[in-house]
């Protein structure tokens, strides 16, 4: 794999309220060739003033890329994801969906809004792992990030 | 890996006029698990054909992924990744941008007009496979594509 020449590490926002996924989430990411921190909400809102560096995130940097959960408490995340795609600073960051739902309005309705990718979490416990080494794969270390 | 027990193949329009890159893609794509048909078209006029089934493609059916080389004759990459994303009905299809730039402000322009993902090509032979393997692995087998 090409190496990332980053000076600085990827910062990865997590949305996500199942505190099990991401512990798995939090390992494989921690096993990653590429430099990268993983910061995690566990709701819509939250992510949100992550986002915009509100309340208690005024020091919060900028993801490289953001892994949304649709079902969240608070504010729902495909209310997030319109938000951010519709954000002039924000849309340019890659939001990979990663979600229970396999319904196809909710698959059509994200990339509509200009999600990046949709995942549906399989429910079997080495898959999952998988899907997530495939996503480290991809996002940190094929493709250029802004 | 999750099995997608496909009804039908998964469409790739490859957009890239290089013909030494074409080849080692379509092989890549060839020995998927995921059974797939990689159409291939040169230039940036050709693909927007393509996509709106005009002319020599009038009943082609839509793609689920379109790889988009930027530098391209005729029309240009960044040009039809714009028209692309602007259009109601095409705008839903994932489009990684595989292109030899590396250029800070086409990575950021393609992802303000909502690129998929950017993926620079590497120069190496082997670490290009492994890219085009990477590519097909995530968006063929983890990724849901959108149903048409």
């Amino acid at each position: 794999m090409e190496t990332r020449m980053t000076s600085k590490p990827v910062d990865i926002l997590l949305v996500e309220d199942n505190k099990g996924d991401v512990g798995l989430i939090e390992e494989v990411f921690e096993s990653s060739k590429v430099r990268n921190k993983l910061y995690v909400v566990e709701d819509g809102e939250e992510a949100v003033l992550f986002l915009l560096r509100k309340g208690q995130f005024s020091d919060a940097p900028r993801p490289g890329i953001i892994l949304l959960d649709l079902n969240l408490p608070k504010k729902d995340g495909r209310e997030v994801l319109g938000e951010i795609k519709e954000d002039k600073d924000l849309k340019n960051i890659p939001v990979v969906v990663l979600t229970t739902s396999r319904a196809e309005e909710d698959v059509l309705e994200s990339y509509n809004r200009h999600a990046n990718a949709y995942i549906t979490k399989p429910v079997d416990f080495d898959q999952f792992i998988k899907v997530i080494k495939s996503i480290e794969n991809f996002w940190l270390e094929v493709v250029n990030l802004s | 890996m999750q099995t997608k027990v496909a009804a039908k193949p998964i469409e790739i329009l490859l957009v890239e006029d290089s013909e030494g890159d074409v080849g080692l893609i379509e092989e890549v794509f060839e020995e998927a698990k995921i059974r797939n048909n990689l159409h291939v078209v040169e230039d940036g006029e050709e693909a927007i054909l393509f996509l709106r089934g005009e002319k020599q493609f009038s009943g082609i059916s839509r793609p689920d992924i379109i790889l988009l080389d930027l530098n391209l004759p005729k029309k240009d990459g960044r040009e039809v990744l714009e028209e692309i994303k602007e259009d109601d009905e095409l705008k839903n299809i994932p489009v990684v941008v595989l292109t030899t730039s590396k250029a800070e402000e086409d990575i950021l322009k393609s992802y303000n007009l909502h690129a998929n993902a950017y993926v620079t090509k590497p120069v190496d032979f082997d670490q290009f496979i492994r890219v085009i393997k990477s590519i097909e692995d995530f968006w063929l087998e983890v990724v849901k594509l959108p149903s048409k």
